[in-house]
């Protein structure tokens, strides 16, 4: 059965899909991702759709439930690249996605990762005071 | 029956051309159509020139049916006059005279006509009027039709022209809408937006309202998905230029727009400059204020 690969990133974790997504392969990507990310101890997960082309409301509360279950795992999830079809798609079917962030590209979602990483350092860092 | 009333017509245009043509020219001349300046006399010569020509072939081929394949160049000429004289601004009744005025010339001519009996002229009369009406309608339907595309034509382009995407500056986008909102507007003005954010890789987005006249319960849906949309692209969007008046109207109407919504497009674009890690500092102090002591430069305002 296909897989979407997961690959690890310092202590994030990148998955990029580039095919089109149904719905058993969105289960499937679910489940490795959060044993991934329980097994790496990731804090990050960063979510490149810009191959994507076609979402429909599974896809949408698929992208929704790995924001909510690594969020439990206390990862942030980034969506990036989204197309500007898919995000309207998106809207139309009612899904905003709130629980997700969102970046224009994986640099900048990489950033916005490392921005939160940096944070929370700095806030571990206070508490050891 | 129909084919011999329509032979009967076209011989009398055909005996009868040479006054049949200035008097009709003349009739339309004095209903005004050369004052209005859109259309030359010449032009009008020719045009009437023509289609009487055109009409009396498609007399003698097709007898009276309008609708048949004889008619077809004089349709097609009809058409395009009052394509024509739609685009130039001529109105329903100036472009129909064309065609009704035509029956007074004809009538006049059966009249000076000594051959026919009274029973001929009756049946002449009756028949060249329904023709002439039915081409009159043609031509009025024609007329309309071309105002209705230019209305449509029109509206494509408005919508187009409103919903231009500014880049106010590095990652910094502006959307200052105009006019009121509608489901299809929105349509264009999110396409326009999401794809410039891709295009310029822009974080900010500013939704500048000021010239949108007012604000309902739909206009503001349509307003927040777009602010949906592209957060999920990965930009942020805000709000700007509420008027006081669309404030209040939307607070009793309970609309809630959560996004950031400041009241002008300068406050939009200071946030959007300070969240993208920018700021604006003043390189130059104005001489005559700083210094009093000194000569000002002639450069302070």
């Amino acid at each position: 059965m296909d897989r979407i690969p997961i690959l690890k990133f310092g202590n994030a974790l990148l998955v990029t899909i580039q095919v089109d997504m149904h719905d058993r392969l969105a289960t499937a990507l679910e489940e490795d991702l959060t044993s991934k990310i329980v097994a790496h101890n990731s804090r990050g997960v960063l979510i490149d759709i810009s191959a994507l082309e076609i979402v429909d409301s599974f896809i949408g509360r698929m992208l929704d439930n790995i924001a909510a279950v690594s969020r439990i795992l206390d990862a942030d999830t980034v969506v990036v690249g989204m197309r500007p079809a898919v995000a309207i798609t998106l809207v139309e079917l009612g899904l905003s996605l709130t629980g997700v962030k969102t970046a224009l590209n994986v640099e900048r979602g990489m950033a916005l990762i490392h921005d939160r990483l940096a944070g929370s350092e700095a806030d571990d860092a206070d508490d050891q005071d | 029956m129909a084919a011999q009333a329509g032979v009967g017509v076209a011989s009398l245009v055909s005996r009868n051309e040479k006054t049949i043509l200035p008097e009709w020219v003349e009739l339309q001349k004095k209903a005004g159509i050369l004052h209005t300046g859109r259309i030359s006399e010449g032009e009008l010569q020719s045009q009437s020139r023509n289609f009487l020509h055109l009409l009396h072939e498609a007399l003698t081929q097709g007898g009276t049916d309008t609708s048949g394949a004889a008619y077809e160049p004089a349709r097609a000429m009809l058409a395009d006059l009052s394509r024509t004289r739609a685009l130039q601004g001529f109105s329903p009744s100036e472009t129909a005279t064309f065609i009704f005025s035509l029956k007074q010339p004809l009538f006049n001519a059966l009249n000076r006509d000594g051959t026919l009996s009274a029973e001929q002229i009756a049946s002449t009369v009756s028949t060249s009027t329904a023709l002439l009406d039915e081409l009159g309608l043609f031509t009025l339907e024609i007329f309309q039709k071309s105002r209705e595309e230019i209305i449509v034509r029109q509206q494509r382009e408005i919508a187009e022209l409103s919903t231009p995407v500014v880049k106010l500056w590095e990652g910094i986008l502006a959307l200052p809408l105009i006019g009121t909102l509608d489901s299809q507007r929105t349509q264009v003005v999110m396409e326009n937006l999401l794809q410039t954010i891709v295009d310029d890789e822009a974080e900010i987005a500013i939704i500048d309202i000021t010239g949108v006249p007012t604000v309902d319960t739909l206009t503001a849906q349509h307003l927040l998905k777009t602010v949906a949309a592209a957060r999920l692209m990965g930009a942020d969007c805000m709000i700007s230029g509420i008027r006081p008046q669309i404030a209040q109207t939307m607070v009793h109407l309970g609309v809630e727009l959560n996004v950031i919504s400041k009241a002008s497009l300068a406050d939009a674009f200071a946030v959007a400059l300070r969240q993208t890690g920018r700021a604006v500092v003043k390189t130059r102090r104005i001489e005559g204020f700083a210094l009093p002591g000194k000569k000002s430069g002639g450069q302070d305002a």
